[in-house]
């Protein structure tokens, strides 16, 4: 199987400048990017094994001695490739806000408080059938600093690798029917409204542990698709 | 219309998850063995070749340091061979995985440890010159930028077919400088993001 990593696919990606996310003013390119063949150096990519994770690396929940605070979810989803087969063995790595809307992180200083039992990192490797599973709380909101009285509607952040260095994502994950959609620019700044709903997770009753989680499901789909006879024939 | 998953900033937080062993200041989590998995330093055990350093600082548009940017790299081993299936070669290191992550510290500094990759086949069965393939994230980026850097002390960077495809006077942002400090060859690159000397920045 040989993949092909169609450059249009990036069609919905966020532009590099976009101004309403004002950090985007300096730190975007302002030259045109140059476009390149795909060499071998692209279309290979890190491939990491099951040696990557430990045990309780995708359970949020028990990385201290008592449980953190909040309310306990359970996310899960399949990692797909562009013809949706799923893509196996893979790593996804989360990080996150706790309950209250506060990273770990001494640069965030928003006046919420830490929670001595959760850090918010988490990562896993997906199954031979691109399933990955984390157990974790649900993040809280927070405010930042790009224009007065922005909110971060509440997220995950992932980290996902795939096929080839070309399958390279970093998003986040939102939660269904945040009121603070339409005030955040980040999320936004994918303006195709269907290609923003695949950022936000659906609520999944039949994956709920009844008297114990709430479950939300997010299928993520990588760039690459298989080689067909056509694109063959421009060879 | 595609439907892949759009990316999003990695944000200004990503230290503790994805390099928590980085320079960044985190608080770290003293009751969970929250081991590194992807680090700076990509020298094996196994790893033969010419041990380099690589060392740079990421600006924004204004020339300020980027403290908060993690670069990641990709490159081949030695002989040119990379660790991966679709590598239309055997890989001779096998614990050298040729993929390191580096977050900036308070300077905008990264460094990586690793060794100097081979040559390595490019399109039309002609050789790509040694290159490694960097991949920058931030808060302000929406998504990674990929870029590549080649060393000033190879001779065959005037053929390499990715930079002859780059304008003659912005190919210089490519190019990382040698200098030794004691034993060890320490080549520099810096990341200008936008700005007078911007990084030649790809799409791909």
């Amino acid at each position: 199987m040989t993949l092909l990593f169609p450059r249009e696919s990036l069609s919905v990606y966020p532009k590099h400048l976009t101004p309403e996310y004002r950090s985007t003013v300096k730190r975007s390119p302002s030259k045109p990017l140059i476009i390149v063949p795909h060499t071998l150096s692209e279309l290979t990519g890190p491939v990491y094994g099951h040696d990557a994770v430990q045990e309780g690396d995708n359970d949020l929940t028990k990385q201290h001695k008592g449980e953190p605070l909040g309310e306990r979810i359970i996310v899960h989803g399949q990692v797909m490739d562009e013809d949706k087969r799923p893509v196996p063995d893979t790593l996804v790595e989360i990080w996150q806000a706790n309950a209250c809307g506060r990273y770990v992180h001494n640069v965030d200083q928003h006046p919420a408080p830490l929670d001595p039992n959760f850090t918010g990192s988490g990562r896993t490797i997906t199954d031979k059938n691109g399933y990955y599973r984390f157990v974790t709380v649900k993040p809280g909101a927070y405010p930042w600093g790009n224009h007065p009285n922005a909110w971060r509607p509440n997220h995950i952040h992932f980290s996902v690798f795939g096929h080839s260095f070309l399958s390279r994502l970093v998003t986040q994950m939102y939660f269904p029917g945040d009121p603070l959609f339409p005030f955040d620019p980040i999320f936004n700044s994918v303006t195709d409204e269907k290609a923003r709903q695949r950022m936000v997770s659906r609520f999944d009753l039949e994956h709920t542990i009844p008297d114990w989680a709430l479950c939300f499901r997010f299928d993520i789909v990588l760039r690459g698709r298989e080689q067909t006879p056509q694109d063959m024939d421009k060879h | 219309m595609s439907d892949i998953t759009p990316s999003q900033t990695v944000g200004p937080y990503f230290a503790y998850g994805l390099a928590p062993h980085s320079r960044c200041d985190w608080k770290p989590n003293q009751n969970y063995d929250w081991k590194e998995t992807i680090g700076a330093n990509l020298v094996t055990p196994d790893a033969s070749g010419q041990r380099i350093r690589i060392e740079g600082s990421v600006l924004d548009g204004d020339g300020k340091p980027i403290n908060d940017a993690m670069i990641e790299i990709w490159q081949a081993d030695a002989q040119g061979r990379y660790a991966h299936a679709r590598g239309e070669r055997p890989r001779p290191n096998a614990k050298f995985t040729g993929f390191g992550r580096s977050a900036t510290d308070k300077d905008g500094v990264y460094s990586f440890d690793t060794v100097k990759p081979g040559a390595v086949p490019g399109p039309n069965g002609k050789p790509q010159a040694p290159h490694i393939v960097v991949c920058v994230y931030s808060r302000g980026m929406l998504r990674q930028i990929y870029t590549r850097l080649y060393f000033a002390d190879e001779a065959g960077n005037d053929a390499d077919p990715i930079l002859t495809l780059v304008p003659g006077d912005r190919r210089g942002t490519l190019i990382a400088h040698k200098s030794m400090r004691g034993e060890l060859p320490v080549y520099r690159f810096d990341i200008r993001v936008q700005g007078e000397n911007e990084t030649v920045f790809f799409d791909i």
